[in-house]
This record gives structure tokens, C-alpha cells and sequence, in this order.
């Protein structure tokens, strides 16, 4: 009875997934945010030193004798030293006349006493950043643009802006593996409680409708009290069709009893055979429909049970014992002895009912079939493997239909005195073999049925 | 043997009280729980046959209130169902027995018998007739000091004649107290077991003598 559920992803792997991508997205994110704000600040920083070296030569300028003169400040090139020997080329023009440097250093004209203007470019085969500023120089017979440019490589800029990189990278790194192990660990313990509700109802027996009582996050609230309600309404339909059940049995059996009461008491006054006959076949009639119904209600709820086994641990020697106690005074109306020859104890793991039900059935046959004054024996044994035997002194199986009896309403040619469903080894055979046992029938040598129920 | 039938089926009532009272027990009836517990305050029973169904309950709740209240009055349910979950759950409540409907009636004293036997200890009927001394419930036949146990049917048998002395049973009567209506037996299997029971009573003042065509009848002295 398995359904087979539709299957549409895992909560778990979809909610891993999303948390691990987000912080993949997050990371890299992260890196090249902070690597473009470094190279902001990196570039900024040389900047300002480039803007500091051109203007302190700027400042060292001045006019005499209607020459220009620079005094480079020492300072001017020695600010701009870095780690990485990083090369510096300076050019310095009078309006647009090469006075001192590269003449090669691309030219950026600035507007005059507008501060430095800066670029990148090409030098020599390499990339250079430059600053460039100008300043009006005026003196005797002499009124002059004066603008210089500084450039410095980039070596230094670069190998900050890698070690930055990779900085961050491995922070970036590092901030993902730890989301990734949060991101399991979140998972499961936001799984867990659903995980938990799950084992405690497949844990269940086949017969527990009860309302799940222990607690639940709240997001699993509805879900808890959608199954709660279910398993209540399936419960009230459950004992409503048993009641239904009970209430037809007490209805029809209760009407049969008076008949068969009735025709009991009548029995006993009339006198005419023919009479005695009918009231005869009427008690018949009324037994056989009772018992088949009986054992077509018993068959339908061991059909039941057998889809979901209760197994308990059950002692075959002590259900052989409540077995012949209630069997007992059918026994003594019949004169028959009925005997017990069991161990201490033989433990089996099953069904109690439907293990009482079956071997029931087992000995109301031989009880039956037993003639008048004669043993009925139950043996229980625990090797090789636990079994229950039950034997009679009757006529035995019929010879060569043993082998069908057990087959759903079959009964043995020798039984038409005696009233039965033909559902009884049925039962005993479905029941043995839901317990991975087996329900063998013989004859004995010296007469008599041998029925053998074995784990 | 004093009953209390608690059934609320008038019919069923009416045939089961009429059975018991003709092999010679009184019974008293109750069709619903209130009248019931009534009934078993103040009459002394000495077994109650309960239906499980009733209009004012269910008979688990007479179960209950009668074990609550320590009576110790064996009880036979009457029950429609034949599951056997049912059956355990009405033992557990301290339920004797039981027997499912429609009940074959020789089932019921032999099961009513059971539970006696069970449930009276010392307390066990027992018919004198001179030296003999006869108790149905044991199934004992005492003659002087030696004691004899009997077969059900050499019992039943000896109930029925014991119970009324001198008087003549038809064979076929006794083929009705004796056999369940599926035992295919012919009259004269009674003779088998008058003649157990003649050599039981041998020694003792008892003899059951043929009345041919009439049957037999039990004589004392």
C-alpha cells in the first residue's frame, strides 16, 4: 500500500544552494569592490606626491637676469622613491621650449595657477602616471610660462594593488568557506525539527491516531495541526465505521441468537421426526451463516493487519496456555481432552492477535474433527525453530487433497457433517507466513491430523 | 443456580431465561445497566450473563462499575462481535468469559460450568441423595468416600436425573440435553452412557432403570 510520493527537489539542497550562491555573489562582490576602492586611494596617493615633487620645482623657479633658474629641491625626486625602484622622468619647457628633461614626456598643458592636471601614459615602454602644473614667471624683459611635468612608473602602484588583491581575495576566500559550513549547518538544524516529526510518525504503530504532542517550530505550526486534524478525522472515521461494525453485528447476531434459542427450546418439545429434522437444519443454518461470518469479518482485519505487523514479544508458550483455557469447556462438551505439552518458554516477536487468532482456528479444526472421548494435543516447542503442533485422534486429512486445503473457502471432502467457512487454515496460513513462518498439514502414521505452524 | 441475564433484546431474553429455567436454575432479567446494578445489590447471584449493548450503555460500564466495586460475581459476556481484539479487551475488563451470538446453549453451561468451577472454590453445589453425594460444577461423584470424576456427558446426564428422581426421560430428551444440534447421533448413543453411569452408581442406594419405550428414570433405594 506505498504510495509512490512526486518528488520536486529537496528543501535542503535548495535552501544550501541559495545561501552557498548568495555568499559566492557576496564574495565576489567584495573583491572587487574593495580592490577598485585601493586602487582609488593607491592612485590618489601617488597623486599627491607627483602634485608635491612639480610644484616644490615649480616653487624653486625664479627669474635672474632674464634667466630662468631652478634649484631643484633635493626633496623634489627623493619624495617620489619607492620598494620598487620605480623610474622618474621629469620634463620642464619655458612657454613650449624644452628647458630641462624628457623631451619625449607627453605634454599636458595645464591652465596656469589651476593646480596639476594629471594623466597616464606611455614612456619608454612603460606606463608612467604624470602630473604637470605651469605658473607664469614675470621679471625684467621677461614674462614666461613656466610648466613642469613629473612621471613615475608604476612598479610600486602595482605591487601594493596585488598584495591589496590578494588580500582580499583571501578574505574573500575565507568569508565564503565560513558562510558554506554556516550554510550546512543552518540548513540542518532548520531541517531538523521536520526531520524529528518525521521519525516520531513513521515510528508509530499502525493503530496510533493520537495528535502529535511534542513541540514544533513555529513555521511548522500549520503543517502539525493540518496532520493533527487529519489523523483526527481519520481516527473518528476509523472508530465510527468500527462502531458501524459492532452495531450491525449486535443487529443481525442478536435476532439469529433468539432463533437459534427458540429452535433449541422447540426442539424440545416436538416429537414428529420431520419437525426435528427442519429445527435441526435451522440450527445448522444459523451456525454455519454466524461462523462465516465471523470468520470473513476475522479474515478481512487479519487481510488488515498483516499490511502493517504489530510485533511485540510474545511468549507461544503463554498464548498455548490463554488458548486452552478459553477452549476448555468446548473441549469438555465435546469429552475431549485437551493437552498441553509445552517448554518453560518459547519468546517469538509478533502479532499477538493475529497469532491468537490463527492458532485458535488451528485447534477449533481439531477439536471438531477429534471424535468423541479422544486427546487433542498441543505441543509448543522452541528448536529447531518455534512452532506450535496441534494433533488429533480424528480420521486425518483426506488423502491428496491435503495439499489445497488451505486455499480460501476449500474444505476436505470428510467435512460435511461439520459446520465451517473453509477460511480457518486460510487464516493460519496467511498469518504464519506474514511471521516468515509456514503451516504444513500431515497425517500421523497412526491416525489423526498433525498441523504445524512454525516461525 | 440463581442468574441475572442483563440483555435488552425481550426476545432473546425471553428464550435464553426460558432454557435456563428449564434445566432447573432461577433467573432473574435486566434489559438496562441502571436496573442491572440494582438487581446484583440486592439479589445474590451466582453468575451474571451480560450484554455488551445496551439502551442505557455499554456493558463494559456494568463490567467496570461491578469490578470497582469488588463484586465478585463471575460474569459471561454476550457479545456480537468475533474479533479478537474485542474479546481480550472485554477479559481485561474482568469479564469470566464470553460467547459470541448466535450461542449454542450446551456452550454456554459448559463455559458457565467453567467459570463456576473457577470462581466457587468450597462454596460448589452439591446434591445428597444418601451416601451419594453429587456436584455438577466439580463434575464429582462422591459415594461414600470413594470419588468418582465424570465425563461432561456422564455429568450432564446425571443432572438431569438427579435433579428429578423418579421421573421418566424419553430417550430423545436426552439426546437434546446432551448432544449440540451438529453432532449427527442416534438415540441410542444414550445408551452408552447409561451404562457408564449404572456402573458408576454401582454400591451406592441410586440405579437408573428401562422403562422400554418410555426411557429412563432415576431410582433411590
Amino acid at each position: 500500500m506505498v504510495e509512490v510520493v512526486q518528488v520536486s527537489g529537496s528543501l535542503r539542497n535548495r535552501l544550501t544552494a541559495t545561501l552557498i550562491g548568495g555568499a559566492a555573489l557576496l564574495a565576489v562582490l567584495m573583491y572587487f569592490t574593495v580592490r577598485t576602492y585601493a586602487i582609488q586611494i593607491a592612485q590618489q596617493g601617488q597623486d599627491n606626491i607627483l602634485n608635491a615633487s612639480v610644484t616644490s620645482i615649480l616653487d624653486a623657479a625664479n627669474v635672474s637676469n632674464g634667466i630662468i633658474e631652478i634649484d631643484f629641491p633635493y626633496a623634489s625626486f627623493s619624495m617620489l622613491d619607492t620598494a620598487s625602484q620605480d623610474r622618474i622622468f621629469y620634463a620642464i619647457y619655458q612657454d613650449d621650449n624644452l628647458l630641462s628633461g624628457y623631451g619625449g614626456l607627453a605634454r599636458i598643458s595645464p591652465q596656469v595657477g589651476m593646480g596639476s592636471a594629471y594623466g597616464n601614459t606611455t614612456f619608454q615602454g612603460t606606463s608612467v602616471r604624470l602630473a604637470s602644473a605651469s605658473r607664469m614667471l614675470v621679471g625684467e624683459n621677461l614674462r614666461a610660462r613656466l610648466t613642469v611635468t613629473v612621471s613615475q612608473t608604476l612598479d610600486g602602484l602595482s605591487g601594493t594593488l596585488n598584495r591589496i588583491g590578494r588580500n582580499v581575495a583571501i578574505f574573500g576566500a575565507g568569508f565564503f568557506l565560513l558562510v558554506v559550513i554556516l550554510a550546512f549547518w543552518a540548513t540542518s538544524s532548520a531541517i531538523g525539527p521536520l526531520a524529528q516529526l518525521t521519525t516520531s510518525v513513521a515510528r508509530r504503530g499502525p493503530q496510533d491516531l493520537r495528535s502529535v504532542a511534542s513541540p514544533v517550530p513555529r513555521e511548522m505550526v500549520p503543517l502539525v495541526q493540518s496532520l493533527n486534524k487529519l489523523m483526527a478525522r481519520l481516527d473518528q472515521s476509523l472508530s465510527r465505521s468500527e462502531d458501524f461494525i459492532v452495531e450491525a453485528a449486535h443487529r443481525v447476531r442478536t435476532p439469529l441468537a433468539t432463533v437459534r434459542s427458540h429452535a433449541e427450546a422447540t426442539l424440545r418439545r416436538v416429537d414428529r421426526e420431520e419437525n426435528r429434522q427442519a429445527l435441526r437444519s435451522m440450527i445448522r443454518a444459523i451456525d454455519e451463516s454466524s461462523r462465516a461470518a465471523g470468520q470473513l469479518l476475522d479474515h478481512a482485519m487479519i487481510t488488515f493487519r498483516i499490511d502493517d505487523l504489530d510485533r511485540q514479544d510474545i511468549d507461544l508458550v503463554d498464548l498455548a496456555d490463554d488458548l486452552v483455557l478459553g477452549l476448555m469447556p468446548i473441549a469438555e462438551m465435546r469429552d475431549v481432552e485437551l493437552k498441553l505439552d509445552a517448554s518453560v518458554s518459547v519468546p517469538v516477536k509478533g502479532d499477538m492477535i493475529l497469532l491468537q487468532n490463527a492458532v485458535r482456528n488451528l485447534v477449533d479444526n481439531a477439536l471438531k474433527y477429534a471424535p468423541r472421548e479422544s486427546v487433542v494435543k498441543i505441543v509448543v516447542a522452541a528448536s529447531p525453530r518455534p512452532l506450535i503442533s496441534i494433533i488429533d485422534e480424528g480420521h486425518g486429512f483426506p488423502v491428496g487433497e491435503i495439499n489445497g486445503l488451505a486455499d480460501r473457502f476449500v474444505r476436505g471432502s470428510n467435512s460435511k457433517a461439520i459446520i465451517g467457512s473453509g477460511l480457518g487454515l486460510t487464516i493460519a496460513r496467511e498469518v504464519a507466513e506474514a511471521h516468515d513462518g509456514s503451516l504444513s498439514l500431515s497425517n500421523n502414521p497412526q491416525g489423526g491430523a498433525c498441523v504445524i505452524f512454525s516461525f | 443456580m440463581k442468574f441475572l441475564l442483563i440483555e435488552d433484546n425481550y426476545d432473546l431474553a425471553s428464550a435464553i431465561c426460558a432454557r435456563v429455567r428449564s434445566d432447573g436454575h432461577v433467573i432473574d432479567h435486566a434489559d438496562r445497566i441502571s436496573d442491572a446494578i440494582e438487581f446484583s445489590q440486592v439479589g445474590e447471584y451466582d453468575l451474571i450473563l451480560l450484554d455488551v449493548m445496551l439502551p442505557d450503555g455499554d456493558g463494559r460500564d456494568f463490567l467496570r462499575h461491578h469490578r470497582a466495586n469488588k463484586q465478585t460475581t463471575p460474569i459471561i459476556v454476550l457479545t456480537a462481535r468475533s474479533q479478537i481484539s474485542d474479546r481480550i479487551s472485554l477479559l481485561d475488563l474482568g469479564a469470566d468469559d464470553y460467547v459470541t451470538k448466535p450461542f449454542d446453549h450446551a456452550e454456554l453451561e459448559a463455559r458457565c460450568r467453567a467459570v463456576l468451577r473457577r470462581n466457587l472454590g468450597t462454596a460448589q453445589p452439591v446434591t445428597r441423595l444418601g451416601n451419594v453425594a453429587f456436584n455438577p460444577v466439580a463434575g464429582s461423584l462422591t459415594i461414600g468416600d470413594v470419588v468418582i470424576n465424570l465425563r461432561n456427558k456422564e455429568l450432564r446426564l446425571l443432572e438431569l436425573l438427579i435433579n428429578a428422581p423418579g421421573q421418566i426421560f424419553p430417550k430423545q430428551k436426552l439426546v437434546d440435553r446432551l448432544f449440540s444440534y451438529d453432532d449427527d447421533v442416534s438415540e441410542n448413543a444414550i445408551e452408552v452412557y447409561i451404562g457408564r453411569l449404572r456402573k458408576h452408581l454401582e454400591g451406592s442406594p441410586l440405579s437408573i432403570s428401562t422403562h422400554r419405550g418410555l426411557g429412563y428414570r432415576l431410582d433411590h433405594g
